[in-house]
């Protein structure tokens, strides 16, 4: 008998996230992360992060997602007595490598926060920073970026009439979208989330959750996030870490339905491990 | 793997309850089908339409179940968002209730055609060949049931199985009862609404067999449905 199977999960996504051989952007490689010498917060990490796909990492607290994030754009380099071992590379470079310029890295790898961290300037102000501390003033190319970033992210149409505004008087929702225009002012190849919604109400966050789906047709996403249902609704690929570990690395659709790991299965399904 | 006590193990013990109460009654209406078969059965052997009536006015419990199942389960969808396992078994139920009223309805029928063939006159096959596929196909039910209630899917696979045995005897049953009919116009109204009766439990074993399939996708994560048989047994070692 003849079976015609149709894949309706196919219909649902856009058309950068359909082929399976998707490159990579990111790649970890054997990455162990200390805080001291006997405190170590990652153990051999090590998975490939698709390029325009969204990746969440999800687990409970001080389980490293949110240490693994800070690694891709080096900010825990700022952490004392801090020592990485192992590789990430960005489209093939080694980001640990000596002759890194860390200030460029992190244009190309922007990092968005729980808490909305708007400067006490005007909003035009805070998404022309990143553009004027590159040294670019023309007041005609701000405007643009300007204007094409606050669209990008979903702002534009509720701040046009009051750019010269503070962003400080901003909503909360606002305030971190405002951020993450921001952030994608300077054009990024990667944008780190970490629990950008955890802050805000379910409406804003079901904004940021919208922002994101039309972020990754042109960005690298990765969230880090709490919020489990979040992860299964915004991301492509979902990992699971537990205690400093990645136990489990896979597509959204199979780790929500069907995990391969019990560990997996029990921390989504809200069991005790 | 999951197992029994997994649906015991949530932090939230009243997503326990939950989850166990929608179980026990997906298999209350489970028991409840499957005596309305066998119920049906023996009215239409012993030719008892009294009894007949019973099945059929008892169908509306059946319907009612499935409604009320239904409902927890779009209850729990809504408040508690299940995820892997937990997902897989309220979609489970909520598919199971679907084929366990059609096997209800089934048994509706079988009863009806009691009633008919008590009007028309006693069929000259003996009901030979609705006593052994009716047996067969209501050892089948039970085990598909088992099967939910036990996590087992090597039980389901042989549901699966058995479903086959019920087509090919099916096939051979209408053969016979043909032969009948050939032999004797007289009959043909008696011996049609045997077949009638045959055609239901045929259906009653293709809803156990979606059933068990159900199972595996609940044990396993794995969709089986129009799968051929060796296929679905070789995805079903794959993945042990």
């Amino acid at each position: 008998m003849q079976h015609h199977a149709i894949d309706i999960s196919a219909l649902n996504r856009s058309p950068v996230n359909s082929d399976d051989a998707a490159e990579n952007c990111l790649q970890v490689q054997g990455l162990q992360l200390f805080y001291n010498a006997d405190v170590q917060a990652l153990h051999d990490i090590s998975l490939n992060i698709q390029k325009k796909r969204v990746t969440a990492f999800i687990g409970p607290s001080g389980c490293g997602k949110s240490s693994l994030l800070r690694c891709f754009n080096r900010m825990n380099d700022l952490v004392d007595g801090c020592r990485i071992e192992g590789k990430i590379l960005l489209e093939q470079e080694n980001i640990y490598a000596p002759d890194v310029d860390v200030a460029g890295l992190r244009r190309r790898i922007g990092m968005v926060f729980q808490k909305p961290n708007p400067f006490p300037k005007s909003i035009y102000e805070n998404v022309a920073y990143g553009l004027r501390i590159q040294g670019i003033n023309k007041k005609r190319v701000l405007d643009e970026v300007v204007e094409k970033s606050l669209h990008s992210a979903a702002l534009w149409d509720e701040v046009k009439d009051r750019l010269d505004d503070s962003a400080l008087g901003l909503s909360g929702g606002q305030q971190q979208r405002l951020v993450i225009a921001r952030t994608i002012a300077v054009e990024p190849e990667v944008l780190l989330l970490d629990e950008p919604a955890s802050a805000l109400d379910p409406i804003s966050t079901l904004k940021i959750e919208e922002l994101i789906n039309e972020l990754k047709t042109r960005y690298t996403i990765i969230i880090v996030t709490h919020n489990m249902q979040q992860a299964a609704r915004v991301s492509d690929m979902t990992a699971f870490m537990y205690m400093g570990k990645m136990i489990e690395f896979d597509s959204t659709d199979k780790l929500f339905t069907n995990p391969a790991r019990k560990q997996t299965e029990d921390y989504i399904t809200g069991r005790y491990g | 793997m999951i197992k029994q006590e997994t649906y015991k193990q949530h932090i939230s013990t009243q997503f326990n309850a939950e989850l166990e109460s929608v179980k026990n009654s997906l298999l209350e209406m489970g028991g409840n089908v499957e005596r309305q078969v066998n119920h049906a059965l023996d009215c239409l052997i012993k030719m008892d339409t009294g009894e007949a009536e019973t099945v059929i006015d008892r169908d509306h419990a059946v319907n009612q179940m499935e409604v009320s199942i239904d409902e927890e389960c779009s209850r729990i969808l809504a408040r508690r968002q299940p995820a892997a396992s937990d997902l897989r078994l309220v979609l489970t139920v909520t598919k199971i209730t679907t084929d366990l009223e059609r096997i209800g309805d089934e048994a509706a029928k079988i009863a009806r055609q009691a009633i008919r063939l008590s009007e028309s006159g006693e069929s000259p096959s003996n009901y030979v060949e609705i006593r052994h596929i009716g047996n067969y196909v209501v050892e089948m039910l039970q085990k598909a049931l088992d099967s939910f209630a036990r996590l087992d899917v090597e039980l389901a696979v042989e549901v699966v199985k058995a479903d086959k045995t019920v087509d090919k005897e099916y096939r051979s049953a209408m053969r016979s009862l043909v032969t009948f009919m050939m032999e004797d116009p007289r009959v043909i109204g008696s011996v049609l609404n045997e077949m009638w009766a045959l055609k239901s439990l045929e259906r009653v074993g293709d809803h156990t067999s979606n059933i068990a399939e159900h199972v595996v996708y609940l044990v396993r994560g794995l969709d089986v449905r129009h799968v051929e048989l060796e296929e679905l047994i070789s995805q079903v070692e794959e993945s042990h």
